[in-house]
């Protein structure tokens, strides 16, 4: 399947995840039409049905807004975009210190290590 | 009106001794994609034929659309059987043709689209063609009506793995949100993206009827893995 999808957590969530990542990365630009429900659904190979539950999601939040005329088109709302973008970003953070710890790295090492590793740019 | 098929106390028993189906409930309602999954023997093709009306039941009944299997209910199931049962010598057009003659809610311009799109000639006989490209112009047959009920009986078994990702994508884009599709399979992991709901089936009797999500969920694993567990040998 094109989505690469993980095939031990609910299949809604990631759904929700990679939509939410294409906003943040500009792959789907503020104002934009989202193709439709049966587009997507086939294209990520999942069930059409999950596919309405993961936009009703993004919409409920606000990032995907449902427009009479046009359909569903991304928030031009480019704060709430910046903040999600800021929130996948800890996430990510998150995950990588919690990585990090088990290697057996504190803090300072780490800020260390990503230090070196950027050439000193960081501080 | 959402309870789309009803399997009441349903037993098949073939011989007099051999228990196909035993005393089996399931409810199905409209707007989903079902998995019908359950190990060789446990009764799956059973219950498929009863529901097309090939198989008499034994005890109890099935209901579709509140019809028993007959003419009033095939008019609205489109049915893919395991094995292909076209002439060899016709060609993909008397096919076309054959299915338009036959049922009222066959749309032979979406067949022609999706023949199209797959490189299938028309005038090509059966014969001449291999046979995933046989088992494809079935399925598109099959996808290309309105039913109410789709019943697919191991869709994506013979054909290689591209193949497949073009059958799911067929299968989602054509059918309508009020018709259900409910499709046996043992190739889990391939199509448990695109399903709703599982069926889970042993020696006849229903094991477990849930949504994919919710054994994602509670189990935390893939259906693929939650059906090797509880069909381990």
């Amino acid at each position: 399947m094109a989505w690469n999808l993980d095939s031990d957590r609910p299949i809604y969530a990631q759904l929700l995840e990679r939509i939410q990542m294409q906003i943040v990365a500009g792959i789907y630009q503020p104002g934009e039409k989202i193709p439709s429900v049966r587009e997507l659904a086939a294209d990520a190979g999942v069930n059409p049905n999950t596919m309405q539950k993961a936009l009703s999601e993004l919409e409920r939040s606000g990032l995907v807004i449902t427009q009479r005329t046009s359909g569903r088109v991304v928030t031009e709302d480019l704060e709430m975009i910046k903040e999600t973008r800021n929130q996948l970003a800890k996430e990510q953070i998150d995950e990588f210190m919690k990585r990090m710890r088990n290697l057996g790295f504190e803090k300072e090492d780490i800020i260390a290590l990503l230090k070196n590793e950027t050439g000193g740019e960081l501080s | 009106m959402s309870e789309l098929v009803e399997v009441r106390n349903l037993t098949k028993v073939y011989d007099k001794k051999k228990t196909a189906l035993q005393n089996l409930n399931l409810t199905i309602t409209r707007g989903k994609i079902i998995g019908l999954l359950g190990p060789n023997g446990s009764g799956k093709t059973t219950l498929i034929k009863i529901l097309n009306g090939l198989l008499n039941p034994t005890e109890g009944e099935v209901l579709i659309n509140g019809n028993k299997p007959g003419p009033a209910s095939k008019a609205h199931v489109s049915y893919l059987p395991e094995r292909t049962y076209f002439q060899n010598s016709m060609k993909v057009r008397e096919l076309i043709e054959y299915f338009t003659d036959f049922y009222e809610d066959f749309r032979p311009e979406r067949a022609r689209e999706m023949l199209a799109s797959l490189n299938i000639n028309e005038n090509d006989r059966i014969k001449t063609l291999s046979k995933g490209t046989r088992e494809k112009v079935q399925l598109i047959l099959v996808m290309s009506r309105e039913a109410d009920l789709y019943i697919l009986d191991e869709p994506i078994a013979g054909v290689d793995p591209a193949a497949r990702d073009y059958i799911i994508r067929t299968i989602i884009t054509n059918y309508n949100e009020n018709a259900t599709v409910l499709l046996s399979t043992h190739l889990i992991s391939d199509i448990e993206n695109i399903l709703d709901e599982v069926i889970f089936i042993k020696e006849g009797h229903l094991v477990l009827q849930s949504t994919v999500e919710d054994i994602r969920m509670i189990q935390g694993k893939s259906v693929d893995s939650y059906f090797r567990e509880v069909f381990a040998c």
